[in-house]
């Protein structure tokens, strides 16, 4: 298992070079006859593939015949390609490494499409391989024929539909290639079933050569010393990182550029854990349920370095109102994502690693000192003014109040040994604010696409990639129902993935925005009556209980954490909590409804900028 | 504004749908289109006309460039290029009447392509506002059928 960061950087080197993790060339089918299925599960192996998430069906049949005599591959079999999907790219996020995915034609394909654009959302290499019919009957309705190169188009980075054997082992190494370089992200090759059972000789390719396809890594180095000019005579700068720093390995350079300069730090939903939560610097989430005191950072500050992160709406709020006085230094390896949202001033394509390091090398060498400690203690001021949660802040007596209930799963669980995933939704942004995350790959979530149904299959693939890792995820009664199923993949394989299910019996996020955004009419989204999900646990064979009482958490989830088996823990919360702060959709960023202000004796204020309390919220 | 765009993309099949599609997804319209093999054959020339403002241009042709099928994008909006079109005109044409339209074609290097009862068909090349001045005058006679092919392009490199 490759895990250290060394590994990391090593797979890194490899992937840039074009060249296969695996044997490639080197292995014992090399030069042999066999039939495209056996060379699709040979090219897998010189891949270096290890586990493969899937569902047969007509058109695979042939490939599973020849999984079957693989002793190399782990094929793990989920309840709907939609979880396949999902597990494959948990396993991604978790390990770095490309998910594989494989599924037969017709809906076996169609079922993997929100997985699919789940990953091209949030940029994760993965390989999806499709049985489809025989070439001779494409493309005349036959039995489970869908066009799902044609459905996929718009969610694949790349997608190939495979015309003769001869191009079949170029094809998986291109498709490795293109997943996992540049900015990664799923690539599909759909095999008619003839070329499954076709002959042909083995031969893998160690290289590549795709003309039309090269991404830039290394950055521009006159930009780079334009961004360096800027930190220098910046004031109040600040860090915006995302998921690109996670994908290309740059947490030791952005912890490096952060300390010399004393610059904070702002993460997003896909950036989180890439800089230490416990960190003095990092200000945690910014955006729409960020805290106040980062999102009055990202308003006030008069520099943005933006590395791997994508201006989304979510983080930027009302755009003209957003950073209003901040110059921007843009660092992405899609050069489409500069001055796509906001302009910048310094655009820097490439590697964010090799950029957020020379910019470090680039300021030590002019000798720059940090910035003016004045920024970091006025963020400081905002941090201890507006926390996410105070104890006095008791709106809920009696009853498990979710944040309190997360900052205890966060407290229990080892920052350096295990991986949080989530649904989407309230229990999302709440983990997001409260699980405190030291490691990049440690907090899988579904950011761009939002996909509900996520985060349990996602958790299961991350258990199959980091065994050895406390793996749990973080559910809503919502969400849960939506991939529920794969608690069979989870039990049969015993992969003790635990589920902490925060249960409101509601779509909490959507009956969140009618309570304060559609006069309290909950159209569709009241879930009771849920199953009784410590019932449903023990049906797949599970174990699983329900809490109601706040005193009930700490020891539930020792022995949740404690558990050798996959667990549920059913966690009973109100369905009136919300998540707080919040920006309104279309706000501006420094708008903030409901955050806690301590200066007023921890109570819930909205407002704009530092301004005071205009009215209190209406919660008793 | 009206951008040209000549894109160098791999010939295979669904590559078209590959450029229109992100073209369309990122929610701007092709006016015109052209696509062919060029000198290789494994490359084809498609040739766009695309309405967008410079930021909308801007990602149009960033995001076409991150298809793995493109190999080159060329702006020649603002290029000297050479543009051409080729368009089809069927305009009625009753026999006392034919001299005058075969004189309008000949005016404008037009050739007499088809010759019916009622009609006359007239294959002309040329640029927008040649074509464009063309229907003009063929509307007066009855215009019964218009195919025009969209515009093709190339820069004018002396230095080739």
């Amino acid at each position: 298992m490759m895990n250290t960061l060394t590994d990391k950087l090593a797979q890194k080197q490899l992937a840039i070079e074009g060249k296969p993790l695996g044997p490639g060339s080197h292995t014992e089918h090399e030069g042999k006859t066999m039939t495209g299925a056996q060379a699709i599960i040979a090219s897998l192996e010189a891949e270096g593939v290890d586990t493969v998430f899937g569902y047969p069906g007509g058109q695979a049949i042939k490939i599973y015949d020849a999984l079957y005599d693989s002793k190399k591959l782990h094929h793990v079999l989920a309840r709907h390609e939609q979880g396949a999907t999902h597990m494959a790219d948990g396993y991604a996020r978790a390990t770095g490494k490309v998910g594989v995915v494989l599924v037969t034609s017709g809906p076996g394909a169609t079922n993997t499409v929100t997985g699919i654009a789940t990953a091209y959302m949030d940029s994760i290499p993965m390989v999806v391989i499709t049985g489809q019919v025989t070439r001779g009957v494409i493309g005349t309705d036959s039995f489970q024929e869908s066009d799902i190169v044609g459905i996929t188009m718009p969610i694949v980075k790349h997608s190939f539909l495979l015309q003769s054997t001869d191009d079949l082992t170029e094809t998986f190494r291109e498709a490795f290639y293109i997943a996992s370089t540049g900015r990664p992200g799923p690539v599909l090759i759909d095999i008619p079933s003839d070329l499954q059972g076709a002959e042909m000789v083995f031969h893998y390719p160690d290289s590549v050569n795709i003309p039309s396809y090269r991404p830039t890594y290394k950055g521009n180095a006159k930009q780079i010393k334009q961004a360096t000019a800027l930190i220098e005579t910046s004031k109040r700068p600040l860090l915006y990182a995302g998921g690109g720093i996670v994908s290309s390995h740059a947490c030791q350079e952005l912890e490096a550029l952060a300390e010399a300069m004393q610059i904070p730090v702002v993460t997003t939903l896909l950036g989180k854990g890439c800089f230490p939560s416990s960190h003095p610097l990092s200000l945690g989430p910014v955006g729409m349920h960020g805290s106040k005191y980062a999102n009055m950072a990202m308003t006030e500050c008069d520099l943005i370095i933006a590395a791997g992160a994508r201006f989304s709406d979510r983080v930027t709020g009302k755009l003209d109102e957003f950073a209003p006085n901040a110059k921007v230094i843009h660092i992405d390896i899609d050069p489409a994502e500069i001055g796509k949202i906001r302009e910048a001033n310094v655009p820097i394509v490439g590697d964010a690693q090799g950029i957020l390091g020379g910019i470090v090398a680039q300021l030590e060498k002019s000798g720059a000192t940090p910035v003016d400690a004045e920024w970091v203690e006025t963020v400081n001021e905002w941090r201890e003014r507006w926390p996410y949660y105070d104890d006095q802040f008791n709106d809920y007596p009696n009853q498990i109040v979710p944040e309190v209930a997360l900052d205890e799963l966060s407290k229990q669980l080892d920052p350096d040994n295990s991986i949080v995933t989530t649904e989407v939704g309230q229990h999302q942004m709440w983990a997001h604010q409260h699980i405190g995350r030291e490691h990049a790959r440690s907090f899988l979530s579904s950011g761009g696409l939002g996909t509900m149904g996520f985060g349990f299959p996602a958790a299961i693939g991350a258990k199959f990639g980091c065994p050895d890792k406390q793996v749990v995820c973080v559910a809503g009664d919502g969400s849960f129902q939506m991939n529920s199923q794969e608690m069979a993949t989870a039990a049969i394989n015993n992969t003790a993935v635990k589920v902490f299910l925060l249960d409101n019996r509601a779509l909490g996020m959507v009956h969140q925005w009618q309570k304060l955004f559609y006069h309290e009419r909950y159209s569709s989204t009241i879930l009771d009556p849920v199953p009784d999900f410590v019932k449903l646990a023990d049906a797949y064979g599970w174990e699983g209980e329900r809490i109601e009482k706040p005193e009930d958490v700490a020891p539930a989830i020792a022995r949740m954490l404690a558990s050798e088996k996959p667990y549920l823990l059913d966690v009973a919360i109100s369905p009136d909590q919300n998540v707080y702060p919040m920006v309104a959709p279309g706000a501006a960023l420094d708008n903030v409804i409901g955050a806690i202000d301590v200066t007023l004796g921890a109570v819930r204020v909205n407002g704009k900028g530092v301004g005071k309390k205009d009215e209190k919220e209406g919660e008793e | 504004m009206k951008h040209i765009l000549s894109v160098l993309v791999e010939n295979k099949s669904g590559v078209l749908s590959r450029v229109t599609g992100m073209i369309s997804r990122r929610g701007f319209n092709i006016e015109s289109l052209t696509v062919a093999p060029t000198e290789d054959s494994t490359m084809s020339r498609l040739t766009a006309i695309v309405n967008a403002d410079e930021v909308g241009y801007e990602q149009i042709t960033k995001q076409l460039h991150k298809l793995v099928s493109v190999y080159k994008i060329t702006d020649l909006t603002d290029e000297d290029a050479i543009e051409r079109e080729l368009a089809l005109f069927k305009v009625s044409a009753p026999p006392d009447r034919r001299h005058e339209i075969i004189e309008i074609a000949n005016v404008f290097r037009a050739n007499i392509v088809d010759v019916g009862k009622n009609s006359l068909t007239i294959e002309a090349t040329g640029d927008e506002s040649k074509l464009e001045a063309m229907e003009d005058l063929f509307r007066a006679y009855g215009l019964k059928q218009l195919v025009r092919t969209g515009k093709i392009a190339m820069s004018r490199n002396s230095k080739d």
